[in-house]
């Protein structure tokens, strides 16, 4: 479980993250929505260290996060998986040594065992015959799922996923939702997905925290947000054309 | 300027720490070996050549006094070739040549969150990524000079037999005169501090790129700007230590 108790940052004057209080659950798909510039990327990067809030802190099980050293945060880091928006390959490396990659660095397993851990976490997210290629010769979902293989290779507490439908079709799109809900039930690991993608709200929300200006707005889950009286959160949800008419 | 030297300090004192795996290092030392000394003997093979060649023939072109033996050509190509023309001239082609590669090779993971994910993966990124570049310029570059000193010298030797302006028993006797050793080990070190300077400063270049890919171009022209700079700097304050 995560907590994030008052978080606060700004950049220069403009105040990007304000009194952010709320928890991400353990073996639930904890989902931060909100429109563009709400604040959502700047919470995740808070989340995973790699922007210091103002004030605030974040607890990983009862583990102090921010405000830490370096060293101290490396010890919670290495128990992360991170997919990013664009998928962050080496593109230097191949798909397989990509895998392997959080493996070389932080395990003591022989070759074998390596190459065992890397074909699993490729059949996990339903890819085969990929493990020579380079990243610059697979598709864009196919990187995505390149990126969670190599997320969960070192079997992380904690998942955090960047938009992972940004640039995908709907069906793949579907496809990656699943696999994240999939792997988070499976390895009873504390996720966390940034979105604004509403068909991944519907299908994989089992804890939603809406971000407005910044501000959180409003949580609650998947079976509860299209009743909302909530106005921005209503104007969120049913922004697009689709969802309107499912509505009617 | 203040700034850019602290931030410079900064990150490097983030990159001359133990490696986070020495296996790891190891090979990234080997793949830096090749990428930035072996790929570079073409160049420093062509150019060290031609220069020395130029060296020998100018040279030889301005002795237009009886009292100066032809031998001269020969042992001034030498002392041209190992005091400056290898040491700096080459070094000023590889920061063109590994300066920019380092900048946007860093810089493009900079700006594709490469350099992200190796942090929150739990790994010191610019020990990662820029120790081994450093390390394997400082080894390599070395080389690369001497290499470049015998092909000069022999590009000088060739063009002087080729177009006859010196017989090759006065080049050769020219150049085995006068001798002193300490001029290797001069220009070895200069070879060490430029190699350090090219690698580092295009490090921190292609580090600290914020933005997207006009920055990276701009961080690898920095890059080969502010080296081939320091370069020509750090030439001077060593010749004066070291030669005066």
């Amino acid at each position: 479980m995560i907590h994030l108790n008052n978080i606060q940052k700004s950049f220069g004057d403009r105040l990007v993250l304000d009194d952010i209080d709320t928890c991400f659950e353990k073996g639930k798909t904890n989902l931060i929505i909100g429109q563009s510039g709400s604040g959502k990327t700047v919470l995740m990067k808070c989340c995973i260290g790699l922007i210091d809030p103002d004030a605030g802190e974040i607890v990983y099980d009862n583990r102090q996060f921010s405000n830490q050293s370096d060293r101290r945060k490396q010890d919670i880091r290495k128990e992360m998986g991170v997919l990013f928006q664009g998928g962050a390959l080496f593109d230097s490396f191949t798909v397989e040594q990509n895998i392997m990659f959080p493996l070389n660095m932080f395990t003591s397993m022989s070759l074998e065992e390596k190459l065992d851990r890397v074909n699993f976490c490729l059949q996990r997210v339903n890819l085969v015959n990929v493990n020579k290629l380079f990243p610059s010769e697979i598709s864009g979902g196919m990187m995505k799922r390149v990126a969670i293989a190599r997320a969960i290779s070192n079997n992380p507490r904690y998942l955090f996923c960047d938009e992972p439908n940004s640039g995908l079709d709907p069906k793949t799109a579907e496809l990656i939702d699943a696999l994240i809900s999939e792997i988070t039930e499976e390895y009873d690991i504390t996720t966390v997905v940034n979105t604004h993608d509403m068909n991944s709200v519907l299908q994989i929300g089992q804890k939603i925290t809406f971000l407005y200006n910044g501000k959180l707005w409003w949580e609650g889950d998947k079976n509860t947000i299209l009743d909302t009286d909530n106005p921005e959160l209503r104007d969120f949800v049913f922004s697009t054309e689709l969802t309107r008419r499912i509505k009617r | 300027m203040l700034k850019l030297l602290g931030e410079y300090l900064i990150l490097m004192f983030s990159v001359f720490k133990r490696p986070d795996k020495g296996p790891v290092f190891r090979r990234q030392l080997m793949i830096e070996f090749i990428g930035l000394g072996v790929d570079s003997f073409g160049i420093v093979a062509i150019i060290s050549v031609f220069t020395g060649a130029i060296v020998a023939i100018q040279t030889a072109y301005n002795i237009d006094s009886p009292l100066i033996p032809l031998s001269m050509v020969g042992f001034t190509t030498r002392q041209m070739v190992i005091l400056e023309f290898s040491p700096t001239i080459i070094s000023l082609i590889l920061a063109g040549k590994v300066g920019s590669r380092i900048a946007s090779e860093i810089g493009t993971m900079r700006v594709t969150e490469q350099i992200d994910a190796l942090r929150v993966m739990g790994v010191n990124p610019a020990n990662y990524l820029i120790l081994p570049k450093i390390t394997a310029s400082m080894l390599f570059n070395p080389v690369l000079i001497t290499f470049s000193i015998f092909l000069g010298i022999f590009g000088g030797w060739g063009a002087c037999v080729i177009t006859n302006l010196v017989t090759s028993t006065d080049f050769v006797e020219g150049l085995r005169g006068w001798f002193e050793p300490f001029t290797v080990t001069y220009a070895m070190i200069k070879t060490v501090v430029f190699a350090f300077i090219i690698s580092s400063v295009s490090g921190f270049l292609g580090y600290s790129v914020q933005g997207g890919s006009i920055e990276v171009g701009r961080a690898s022209t920095k890059a080969v700007v502010y080296s081939s700079i320091l370069i020509i700097f750090f030439d001077l304050i060593l010749t004066q230590l070291l030669l005066i």
